[in-house]
């Protein structure tokens, strides 16, 4: 499958189970659909209120991961994409420096290990 | 922005009158570029819009706030935490609309104008329209189309700045093609 279809299937799924989370809520949504899991892994979805979406995908044994999307958004994100003037907004981000951030950010979390060989 | 002066320890912030003397030397440079001030208005307008876009995830992840229930509460934290954070001054929330859809936002003091003077023949300038601009961008980006303008403005004599916000409509999520 080609990245692009694959992008789009998963939009499609994240906005189906959004909608659907959100009409399965008898009250107002304070937090809203965070993670599911399947027998193979764990899914963490995060967005802010401008629209943008965070996903991760982990073990089974990761706790909520909440806290460290947002992180993610407000110290990589914002400081490496949102305040780089020649990346394109809504483009796929191609930013090294980025790249780079993201690694060392996630490598540092301490869910982050090297699966044994 | 620091309006304190010098403040080495940050590198983020700037000097006040630095800040203020260049948004100065941009107006003028686009009225050297443009013929009219409707013009310069569009384009500050444009330049903020651009700015908000980019300017509303600083402000998110800084803020960590949460969905706003409604426009008013929405007004609050452009006034009381917005404002406050990005220019330093916190603006008077008033003159609401009956329908709670229209408000403005008072400002006594607009550090954009602190060495301005209008020179005459530009009384159709909106001087600090940046501003206006970059509340668009930044609403849209949270689903909200607002129209946003000034209607009073000390630089043209009037007792008060005010810039006015006008909710027009909630902008939705887009649907993926083929979905429901």
């Amino acid at each position: 499958m080609s990245k692009e279809e694959e992008f789009k299937l998963m939009y499609g799924m994240l906005f189906s189970i959004k909608s659907f989370v959100s009409r399965l809520s008898p009250t107002d949504m304070k937090e809203g659909f965070l993670n599911y899991s399947t027998s193979k892994y764990k899914l963490h979805f995060f967005e802010t209120p401008s629209g943008l979406k965070f996903i991760m995908n982990t073990d089974l044994s990761v706790g909520s991961m909440k806290d460290v999307l947002h992180q993610m958004f407000s110290s990589i994100y914002v400081e490496y994409v949102v305040k780089n003037p020649l990346c394109d907004l809504g483009q796929p981000i191609t930013s090294e420096l980025f790249k780079n951030k993201l690694d060392e950010f996630v490598r540092a979390l301490p869910q982050f290990t090297v699966k044994p060989e | 922005m620091s309006r304190q002066g010098n403040r080495a320890g940050d590198p983020r912030k700037v000097n006040g009158e630095l800040f203020t003397l260049t948004y100065g030397a941009l107006v003028a440079q686009l009225i050297k570029d443009y013929e009219n001030d409707e013009q310069v208005n569009k384009q500050l307008d444009k330049m903020g819009y651009n700015m908000g876009v980019r300017l509303i995830e600083d402000f998110l992840a800084r803020a960590n706030t949460g969905r706003c229930n409604d426009f008013r509460e929405t007004a609050d934290v452009i006034a009381k935490v917005a404002f406050k954070m990005y220019l330093g001054l916190t603006p008077v929330v008033s003159n609401w609309s009956t329908t709670g859809d229209e408000f403005s936002l008072l400002l006594e003091s607009n550090p954009l104008t602190e060495f301005v003077e209008l020179p005459p023949g530009h009384s159709n300038l909106n001087y600090s329209n940046l501003l206006c601009g970059a509340l668009r961008g930044a609403l849209e980006m949270v689903q909200m189309d607002v129209d946003v303008r000034f209607v009073q403005d000390i630089l043209k004599g009037d007792n008060i700045t005010e810039i006015r916000l006008k909710f027009i409509k909630r902008l939705e999520d887009a649907v993926p093609v083929g979905e429901d």
